[in-house]
Parts: C-alpha cells; structure tokens; sequence
C-alpha cells in the first residue's frame, strides 16, 4: 500500500492561484465610466473580463513561495514550493501549474500538476519521489485545506472567468494597502459543483485591476475567511503580481502567509514538462 | 537484547547530531556550474512483535530495532541531473539478511523537449492498484525490508522516453539482474528453510550478467490515464526450490526463469471515484497465465470540521499461475482498506486494510500511519498481522511474526 496521499491534489493549484490572485490583475483602462447604464450583473462580469484581460499573454512564469502556517497558539510551520505556470489561451480551458515541494524535508521532491477546466474538476496528479509514483488523483473536493493551510484549493486554482457569476455591490476607498485609490467590490459566486463557499466579495483596484482583499463566506453565508494581498510588483509592463498574501480563518483564528519571490516570466519553463509521464522523472 | 539497543541509540544519536548542523551540506551550493544538493533521511525503527517466532534459530525479541540511513546527493545542470542514493540498514536481530546496503540510485538523467535518456543505476514505478504491484516488473524487490514489495533495489539501466503527443513510449534495456533478498535465519518473517542466496539457479546461460528489456507506451486521454507494457527477460520474483547445501541441510535455493509478460494499467478518474485496473499476460514459468487486480476508491471529501476525507478501497484479485511459477498470496483475494487524511499542518494520515483470501479465509491486515512531528522529523506506526494463517502456504511462515512498527525519521 502507499501511504502518501499528502493532502490531496491541491498543491497544483498554488501555482495558479499565482494567476488568480496574483495574475489576475493588471492595468490600464478604466472601465467603471462605461458602466453607467449597465446592471450590477453586468457591470460585475466586466470588472471580472477586464482583470482576465490584462492578464492574457503571460505565457508562462514561474517563482518560490513560502507558506507560513500559524495557529491560534501562536506556533507557525513553513513550507517552501516552486511553481511553474502554464497560461493557456483558450478562454474555455484552464491553465497548467506544475508545484514542487522542497520544504519541509520529508515532502521534499513531492510535486503537483494540474490542468485547470472551467466547472469540471481539474485533472491532477501528484507524484512521490520516495516511490517515484504518479497517481491521478480526484479532485472533486474544492473546498479541502491546502497542505494544512487556510487556503482551500479553490482559492488557489487559477481565475478563470467563466468559474463564477459576478455582482457589482459598489464602489469603496481601497484602505490602507493601496492609500488614495478606489476600489470596486465585487461578489462573485461559483458556478462549479462542491465548492466551500457561497459568495465571495473581492475588492478591485481602479486603476490597475488589482485584487486588494478577498472575504470568503461559508456555505450558511457567514463571513469565513479574509485575503489581503500586498506588495504588489508590474512585470513586463503589463502583469501585476502580489508578493505577500494573508489570509485569515475568523472561525479558527488560524493564519496562513503567503510570501512569494519575484517572479520570472517567459524564462525557463518547458511546456512539455507539464506532462504527467515527465513528472515521474522530476527527481 | 538492551545492551544491542543501547548501542543503536548511540549510534542513532551519533548521527543525527552529524546532521544536526550540516553547515555547507544543506540545499543548493553552486559546484563547478553545476548546483549541488544533499538531502535525505536516517531514521530509528522498533518492531513490537507480540508473539514468540515459530522457527528454530529465530531470536526471540519482543522488541527489534534496526536504523536506517539514506543520504541523496544530487547535481543539477540545465537538462541534466546526477543522482547518487546510497541506502543502509543495521538489524542487529539479523545481520545476514537484513542489514544490508545497497544503491537505489547512481545515474545520469539528460532531458531535451521531446525525448529523455537515464544511464546508471534507477528505479521505475509502474502501476496504478493499492494493495499489490503486479504490472511493476523493472526493479527486483528488497524482500528484506518489508513484505509489501514497495522496496526496490537499484537496476542498471539505459532509458529512454520519447514524449509525443499521442503518449510516451520508454524503452529500457536493462544490463545485469539484482536478485532477490531475503531475511536471514534469525530474522522474522521469513520461510521455515533458509534461502540460499548464494545458489541461484538461472534459466539464461547469461546468469545475473544477461541483458533484458523492456518497453512501456502511456498516455492520458480524458479523465482515463493507462499504460501498456512489455517485459522480455528474467522475472524478477524467484521459484524457490528445495534442496541440500554443502553442508547437507535443507535449503531453499531461488530459480529465476526468462519470461515474457505484458501488462496493462487503467485508471479512470471520475468525481470522487478512482477506478482501477492492472492485468498481466506471463509465460516462461510453467504454463504461461493471466493475473489481474481491480477495484476502486472512492472518497468522502470534508468528513470532520477541519476538512479531512475518508476515502474506502477494495480491490479483487485474481492470479492463474501455475505450480511451476513463484507462488503469490493474491490467487483469488478481496482487499478492502480505508483511508484517512486529516489535511492538518501535520500531515497526518491513516492507511489499513486487509487481504482475505476468498478460498482459506486467510487474512492479512495492513496498517500505515504518520505524521510530521516538526521541520526535521517525522512519526510513521507500520503494523502486518496474519490471520486464520495456518492454511495458507505461504502466510503460514509468517504467523507468528505480526509485528507493530515505529519509526522516528530526521530528514535532511
């Protein structure tokens, strides 16, 4: 038998999240004008293709992130990931995320790939170096911890717009992260099966696309969880990622930092390691 | 027995205290353009037998620790790795069999876009069940560390991949043979006669010096990943049969015949369901036979508040070997398991389960656990018990040596 199923698939999908959260957003052109005669449905769609449409055309990336766990005694874990991202035009299909472990040591060399769909579950596979074994794995649950993290794998899969339904709620001052600028607020609820939440609010910078903060709402629509996302650095010219993401679980008081090395763009990353017989040969 | 564990414990100490502060040894140090790394593990294990063993000569140790060190070094240039794995284990319950070393690893890998080549010394998994590895056929098992056959020997190997987009084909060509081993006399868990390792039989004139082969296409279409393989050379499981040594006691000496034996894998991946399937197609050991494994494994996602999942097993197996060929515990068995993960900052998960043999009602139960206890160590609970094993030829041997495993490992 083979022990190892280390917390489900989800490791792929902190690749993408990259997109997601990171990705999604860049900037340049205001739409929030066109939007006078457009219903809150509609305008919150636009919000939602506007941040998908800056982040076309990345190609690929790639960067280390260190996620910090810490519980509500205070006591933190590291973890420490590479992860390659695939962008994959096709509006209709997800991109590929290829995630390595290297820390801690007893998971090192343990990778994730996955190919994200739209509302059918991603196609994942994880591999164990101590085995040098692929398994396909399911990855019907959505909703799951992320390695033992306040990220779920949902929240790490990368944005894809036709995911949600989208509602504009309104405009706010975007706080204390990003001082002087307006933020839209934005519902999106998800339209794939078996997601954890029934409605997330995120709030979307102006000027840039940036998503500043994110509050997740559980399946009675009680406030779950909240994102920040700062440090926020434009690669290219074009594509905004953010370098340190915090999330906060209000029901456990647990928290989960996110901090990311700069990204690298277009450089080293081989398409045709995103194949789940390459990835038997990672390590 | 205390004065051997004493002295493990020293030893034990002696070597996570060199790994306590590796200065230079951690992650990834440039070395003459190339990044070097080293890694691994050493880890301290106690067997808690229960029973007293059934065989003259074996110890009777209600507790057995043994270590085990295995350092990984690698280099890494731009497509191309070196990979040395050394392995090492010190029983002192059973110094013949058990302690034993070996290399899993000493290669060469290059990659290009469409094709990769590993010359040297590698281990290749193939397969997709949970309770047996019947399609995985390039490595020879080492029978000495656990009888789930997951433990594998280094094999000299040429392999190359081509990736296209209809699939990935691999060749291997595969230039000596590893022979099986097995556990020493004063061991648990091994056969009422003693295995004369130094007296194979084999079939090749070539001995352990001939070249076999093997090919392997696999590819993924939809939510169906599959494999198809084909092994020409000698199998890697041995007959044992029974004759004097030198000395004129009884013995069991291992033959190893050429075979030729295709295998197929399928997993389909639907929602929460994993369905599985392996077959083979085996000729040269008697008359040739079909053997298959499958089944499923479905899971509960989100049984706990935390988040965890429950996932349950079962698999059928069925084997239509003949007298002539190794003999195998999986002829016409159920297994049914479960599966437990926490999803927690740990780690933690629980696998157990058992094979019922559907003709003797023999059982083999089967439980792995474990669970990071921080950044350098983890906690592993392994336990086999043999049940209603007295009508089964080959758990017979082993129904006295039910042992609960714990092993405190300290990677690096």
């Amino acid at each position: 038998m083979t022990l190892r199923q280390l917390t489900k698939a989800s490791t792929a999908a902190i690749l993408s999240t990259v997109s997601l959260v990171a990705g999604a957003l860049l900037g340049g052109v205001l739409l929030s004008d066109q939007a006078s005669a457009e219903t809150p449905a509609d305008k919150g769609l636009a919000i939602a293709q506007e941040i998908d449409r800056r982040d076309l055309g990345f190609e690929n990336s790639k960067t280390v992130l260190r996620m910090i766990l810490r519980n509500k005694q205070g006591e933190s874990s590291t973890r420490e990931l590479r992860i390659e991202t695939l962008e994959i035009p096709d509006p209709d299909v997800g991109d590929k995320s290829l995630t390595v472990f290297d820390h801690p040591r007893d998971i090192k060399g343990t990778a994730f790939l996955s190919f994200t769909k739209i509302l059918d579950p991603d196609d994942q596979w994880i591999y164990l170096p101590a085995l040098k074994r692929v398994k396909r794995i399911s990855s019907a649950n959505k909703s799951g911890p992320f390695v033992g993290s306040e990220f779920a794998y949902e929240d790490l899969t990368s944005f894809e717009v036709k995911k949600y339904d989208y509602l504009w709620l309104g405009d706010e001052d975007c706080g204390e992260s990003m001082p002087g600028l307006s933020c839209y607020m934005l519902e999106r609820r998800p339209l794939f099966e078996n997601s954890g939440y029934t409605r997330q609010v995120s709030w979307v910078d102006q000027e840039e696309y940036r998503i500043v903060k994110v509050e997740f709402y559980d399946r009675k629509d009680s406030l779950l969880k909240s994102l920040t996302l700062t440090d926020y650095k434009q690669y290219l010219d074009q594509y905004w990622r953010s370098h340190k993401q915090h999330m906060v679980n209000h029901q456990t008081g647990k928290e989960t930092v996110l901090e990311f090395d700069d990204f690298v763009f277009r450089e080293g990353v081989n398409a045709r390691n995103f194949n789940k017989n390459r990835l038997a040969r990672l390590r | 027995m205390s004065r051997a564990l004493r002295g493990l414990a020293v030893l034990g100490l002696a070597l996570l205290n060199a790994m306590e502060n590796p200065g230079a040894a951690q992650d990834i140090d440039a070395l003459g353009g190339a990044e070097f790394e080293l890694s691994g593990n050493a880890a301290f294990e106690l067997r808690i037998h229960p029973e007293s063993p059934q065989f003259e000569g074996q110890r009777d140790n209600r507790l057995a620790p043994s270590v085990t060190f295995a350092p990984e070094f690698r280099l890494f240039w731009d497509t191309a790795r070196f990979t040395f794995i050394p392995f090492l284990r010190y029983d002192p319950e059973d110094t013949v069999g058990r302690t034993h070393s070996d290399i899993r690893e000493l290669n060469l890998y290059t990659e290009s876009d469409d094709w990769d080549l590993t010359v040297g010394l590698g281990k290749v998994f193939w397969g997709v069940a949970e309770s047996r590895h019947l399609v995985d056929i390039i490595n020879q098992t080492d029978g000495v560390e656990d009888i789930d056959e997951e433990d594998k020997l280094g094999q000299p190997m040429v392999q190359l991949n081509l990736l296209r987009d209809w699939g990935e084909v691999g060749f291997f060509l595969l230039p000596g043979f590893r022979e099986r081993t097995f556990v020493g006399q004063k061991g648990r868990l091994r056969l009422p006669l003693r295995v004369d390792t130094d007296n194979p039989i084999y079939e090749s004139a070539a001995e352990d010096r001939r070249i076999d082969a093997a090919a392997r296409y696999a590819h993924t279409i939809g939510d169906w990943d599959f494999g198809a393989s084909y092994f020409h050379g000698t199998g890697r499981a041995p007959t044992l049969v029974p004759d004097f040594d030198a000395n004129g006691s009884r013995v069991l000496r291992p033959r190893y015949e050429v075979i030729d034996q295709f295998g197929l894998d399928v997993q389909a991946t639907l929602d929460a369901w994993l369905l599985k399937f392996e077959g083979i197609h085996r000729s040269g050991q008697g008359d040739s036979f079909f053997a298959t494994v499958g089944g499923f494994e479905y899971t509960f996602f989100g049984v706990s508040e935390e988040g965890a999942d429950l996932g349950v097993l079962a698999e059928y197996h069925y084997d239509g070997r003949g007298d002539d060929a190794p003999p195998t515990i999986f002829d016409n068995d159920i297994f049914l398991g479960a599966r437990y993960v926490w999803n927690d900052e740990f780690d933690t998960e629980f696998l157990g389960g058992g094979v019922i043999d559907q003709s003797n009602q023999s059982v083999l139960l089967s439980v792995e656990a474990s669970r990071r206890l921080n950044d350098q160590w983890s906690l592993d609970l392994e336990s086999r018990f043999f049940l209603n094993a007295n009508d089964d030829p080959l758990l017979e041997s082993f129904s006295d040596d039910g042992f609960v495993l714990l092993r405190l490992s300290r990677f690096f």
